[in-house]
């Protein structure tokens, strides 16, 4: 079989070649192709990735595991991860969305973790394009369908509209779990003279090659794509989590790992790699649910619902009892030994025989060209003094309401269930979502954001303030950031222009996160996102996690009352540079965003979590999309009343309610707490702007609309 | 008072349930498997819960009706025992027969999960002895087949014998169109069976048993089964 | 000898039907003016070792009444190849 075929390029096949001391036979190939593909090995990008900072006092495990985990305190850590399933949601919406989903979550329980709860980044083309209501419907009914039955419950999120998705929707899924610090299953333990054993649904062809398949472009043919379909069963999910927990409480797991990309050989191969161990599968141990399949196929299956177990021998009664329990199938399909040979049996046949670690960790990076737009300074060439004012300010502030992107997504998140478990404090359709842990008083904030409009005029600054903006979300809200994950989809790197932009969002994320002391602790990386048509924007999403010491210090948005005064603290000059308003009014993706500015970002963070703790503020909103306009009126919403405002500096108007970027926030404060309020933001820019009160929202020679026009607006179905 | 959990694959409120009862009344709750014949000894009071028992495959709740334990469970029910079957549970007491009616697909065929106003019509049963005639409490509900259905002679028999415990209502106590979230007849949320120690309702009690996760109606449900099982009332 | 016993299900009339009433909308707006109406129901396909068709069929009666149908909203008819 020529190389070529199974995906592998030139100096691939020789490191091969070279490794084994031979040609590979064809089953080799075949799973070398996909073992090495852009999906399975970031050989594009984990050099890249090393430039993130992964290491703080409450990392407890960091990238390159199933899932990273920080320390919440009192010996319980948390384990979260967001990944990409994005191409096999663009062909088939609903599948792709639920086999996300689940696939996030079996990382979680890999590491012996109760998953508690889930958030989604959505990211769907212009809702006029013709594909994008069956493609957003179908993966928006594939997170619930999925999501509910299998008994975590959907938090939070981020839905994003623009038509640079418009042939490649995509699909984050983020997921959490709890686990004692002392329980954690690592894919390190594995021993010699254990048994490998496979629990869960059988196998079949779903998704064969899924893997490599995520790495090639969509074609125009999507239905030759097809086959590569995983299909999603939520109910066994639910099956193998409570068995999987059982026995992880009964102590009878060495080591586990998740069936995901290339099923069978990617989780066994990774244990043998991590663990220093050799193993031997025999593949007609496999319980199987299609016929007459080869060993590649059995090999690479992608069938969902599935996890590998290392199991001591005296122990494998009681792993199949719990199995037989819960009704799941359990197999033992093969055995560790001394050394690091991967080897496949079939039929009796050694069919394939390749060193663990060159199968997940040997395939050589490939540095691609990179080379900065020579175009790129003209994007930020955009003269504000060009830009008219609004004549119809009131209509203009509605129509960015109910903008898509901007616009309430209630209609989303009322079909998740997000109260299972009886842990959520808050949930979806806020700034930041809350889990309590039952018994104790700290509780665990977490937000996922995106900005795929700044990433793309300035990828460096982008990223870095999509990291902060997270970050800012939390300490508003008194929660001091513990951890973050990351998803970076991009386009093809192999464009050297397109390489720029990913090295650069990556700097400018690692630069963030490492200023505001916030490790990066997992991730994960999707490319070749583009079509005939075009790229998307680069689109890193980011998901964090923080602590906020106790229900007291929580301090939320949309809690004004009459006579508070409003205060924003931040810089009164943001930039238009990649607004929401300058994309939705002008139809113009222009100018540059704001700098990253670590000094003021620790600032404010430092004064927003004083502010919390003391409480002296009775409301708090980081200002995002639309800025300072949209984060008034969306609080304004929440809280049932309107405010008076005038603005006291000589910005333009239009900067200064539709400007983004940089550390600011949107403050009511109660007349009693204004002398603490103003003590705490000394010496930070911080403005008084009105008072809160009656059933408008007016801004001096601006907008004056009644609250209840804005909610109707907003929540728009 | 003892308190028996009743958990099929599938369901994922199980844990809640139990949670929920036991740190508001502080009484032993047990779960028992689907595939027990009996009954812990001395359970008062038995729960099946929501979830999606074995996938809400077929149609909701008939393969969990079929169960090994649901013998038990019916035998338990028809001596008078005090049952509950709380979203999948009243989906599975109505598979059983145990109560009366079907639960469809919701009117709008999606999911909905939200905080939901519900008014209690009959406080004459153990589940709302603590409540007031007409009052208004919150449970949340979440479910995608929460559409009560009945023939309309048997529905004119369940009203008329205040069948109706729970209906969902606005937060004027107005019912109608705009306060019913999935199309259910007459409004209903809950219903009890003739001899008033079944229930069966598809907002979810235990999801409002903590002012943290914002509301504690549900803390008087669990209170006026323990009251009414305490004065001997059943 | 096996008999391929297929077993379709439906809502009984008056009971209302939701997804028949989605299709029909769906359909209608899609450009398809010659539905009338539209019904959404099971399909089942049971392959049963029996010794005839007609045992098949009362086979499968049973399995309806124990836990294939809900007879208090839904109807159902029985196909057995080779009756």
């Amino acid at each position: 079989m020529d190389f070529t075929k199974a995906g592998l390029r030139g100096h691939e096949y020789e490191r091969i070649k070279s490794a084994l001391g031979r040609e590979p036979n064809d089953c080799e190939l075949r799973i070398m192709g996909v073992m090495w593909s852009e999906h399975c090995s970031y050989k594009s990008t984990k050099h890249l990735l090393k430039l993130f900072p992964n290491s703080g006092s409450r990392v407890v495990l960091g990238p390159g595991e199933n899932a990273g985990i920080i320390d919440l305190g009192d010996g319980i850590g948390a384990a979260f991860k967001v990944e990409s399933h994005n191409h096999p949601s663009a062909v088939a919406p609903y599948q792709g969305a639920a086999t996300g989903v689940g696939g996030i979550i079996r990382d979680i329980l890999a590491l012996g973790a109760r998953p508690v709860a889930s958030m989604d980044g959505l990211f769907f083309g212009d809702p006029e394009y013709r594909k994008t209501r069956s493609l957003s419907s179908g993966i928006v009914h594939g997170v619930g369908g999925y999501g509910n039955p299998v008994g975590v419950p959907t938090i939070g999120g981020k839905t994003v509209y623009d038509s640079c998705y418009n042939e490649n929707p995509l699909l984050n899924a983020f997921c959490i779990g709890l686990i004692p610090l002392g329980e954690i299953v690592s894919s390190r333990t594995a021993r010699p003279g254990q048994a490998v054993v496979l629990l869960g649904s059988k196998t079949g062809r779903d998704g064969i090659a899924g893997a490599a398949f995520a790495s090639v472009e969509l074609s125009d043919d999507n239905k030759a794509s097809r086959p590569s379909i995983q299909i999603g069963d939520p109910f066994a999910e639910k099956l193998l989590i409570e068995a999987c927990l059982e026995m992880n409480a009964k102590k009878l797991i060495v080591s586990m790992q998740d069936m995901g990309a290339a099923g069978i050989i990617s989780s066994s191969s990774e244990v043998a790699a991590k663990s220093g161990v050799a193993m031997r599968l025999d593949f007609d141990k496999v319980p199987l649910r299609a016929e007459n399949m080869e060993p590649w196929e059995i090999a690479l299956s992608e069938s969902q619902e599935r996890m590998l177990l290392i199991v001591e021998h005296s122990r494998l009664p009681e792993v199949i009892a719990i199995a037989g329990k819960w009704e799941l199938d359990c197999a033992v399909i093969g055995e560790t030994f001394e050394g690091d040979e991967y080897t496949i049996l079939s039929s009796g046949e050694e069919v394939a025989s390749l060193p663990a670690t060159l199968i997940g960790e040997g395939c050589p990076p490939i540095h691609w060209e990179s080379c900065k737009p020579a175009d790129f300074e003209e994007r930020w060439s955009f003269d504000v003094e060009e830009l008219s004012l609004p004549e119809d300010w009131n209509e203009t502030l509605l129509s960015l309401l109910e903008s898509p992107s901007l616009a309430s997504k209630e209609w989303i998140y009322d079909q998740y269930d997000s109260m299972v478990q009886l842990n959520t404090v808050q949930g979806p359709g806020r700034p930041l979502s809350i889990l309590r842990i039952k018994g104790r008083d700290p509780l665990i904030a977490m937000v996922l954001d995106a900005d795929p409009w700044k990433c793309y005029l300035d990828p460096f600054h982008g990223g870095a303030e999509t990291v902060a903006r997270t970050i800012r979300t939390l300490a508003v809200a008194g929660a001091k950031a513990a951890g973050l994950t990351d998803c970076l989809n991009f386009p093809s790197p192999e464009i050297p222009e397109q390489y720029w932009v990913l090295e650069e969002c990556i700097k400018g994320m690692a630069e963030a996160s490492s200023a505001l002391g916030c490790p990066v602790v997992s991730g994960n990386v999707s490319l070749y996102n583009e079509s005939p048509d075009g790229p998307i924007l680069p689109t890193p999403v980011v998901g964090v996690v923080g602590i906020l010491p106790s229900a007291e210090e929580y301090l939320p948005s949309g809690k004004w009352k009459e006579n508070d005064l409003l205060f924003l603290v931040g810089a009164c000059n943001p930039s238009l540079g990649g607004s929401r308003y300058l994309l939705s009014r002008f139809g113009r993706l222009a100018g540059r965003p704001l700098c990253f500015s670590p000094e003021a970002e620790k600032d404010f963070v430092e004064r927003a979590l004083k502010t919390a703790s003391s409480k002296a503020a009775r409301s708090g909103r980081t200002l995002a999309g639309g800025g300072l306009a949209v984060a008034l009126a969306k609080d304004a919403a929440e809280s049932g009343i309107g405010a008076d405002i005038s603005i006291p500096v000589p910005t333009r108007k239009d900067v200064f309610l539709f400007g983004e970027g940089g550390p600011r926030a949107l403050y009511s404060v109660p007349m009693a707490k204004v002398p603490l309020f103003k003590a705490l933001w000394n010496g930070y820019p911080c403005i008084q702007l009105g008072k809160a009160g009656g059933n408008e929202l007016a801004v001096d020679g601006a907008f004056s609309v009644e609250v209840a026009e804005l909610a109707g607006r907003w929540r728009v179905r | 008072m003892n308190t028996a959990v009743v958990v099929f694959p599938g369901s994922n409120c199980d844990q809640d349930v139990m949670h929920a009862v036991a740190e508001t009344l502080g009484t032993k709750v047990y779960a028992v498997w689907h595939r027990e014949t009996s009954l812990p000894e001395g359970t008062d009071f038995v729960i099946l819960p929501g979830g999606f028992s074995f996938g809400d495959y077929l149609r909701c709740g008939a393969m969990a009706a079929r169960s090994p334990v649901m013998k038990a469970v019916s035998n338990h029910g028809k001596r008078g025992g005090l049952l509950l079957g709380i979203c999948n549970g009243f989906q599975v007491l109505t598979e059983c027969g145990l109560l009366p009616g079907a639960l469809l697909p919701n009117r709008t065929l999606d999911f909905i999960c939200r905080p939901c106003l519900l008014k209690v019509e009959n406080v004459s049963t153990p589940f709302t002895s603590l409540f007031s005639r007409g009052q208004i409490v919150q449970f949340p509900i979440a479910h995608g087949d929460g559409l009560y259905t009945l023939p309309e002679d048997e529905l004119k028999s369940l009203e008329d014998r205040n069948g109706v415990v729970f209906r969902y209502c606005g937060s004027d106590g107005g019912t109608g169109d705009a306060a019913n979230p999935n199309g259910s007849a007459n409004n209903i949320a809950g219903i009890v069976n003739s001899a008033g120690n079944i229930l069966g309702l598809m907002p979810h009690p235990e999801r409002a048993s903590d002012p943290l996760l914002g509301g504690e109606d549900g803390r008087i449900f669990w209170k006026s089964v323990f009251s009414v099982f305490h004065k001997g009332g059943l | 000898m096996i008999c391929r016993t297929s077993i379709f299900i439906e809502l009984q009339e008056g009971v209302l039907d939701i997804q028949g009433k989605a299709v029909e909308r769906s359909l209608a707006s899609l450009g398809h003016d010659t539905v009338r109406s539209a019904k959404v129901g099971k399909y089942i396909q049971l392959r049963l070792e029996c010794e005839s068709p007609e045992a098949a069929r009362k086979e499968a009666e049973r399995m309806c009444d124990d836990l294939l149908v809900n007879n208090v909203i839904e109807q159902f008819r029985i196909e057995v190849e080779g009756e």
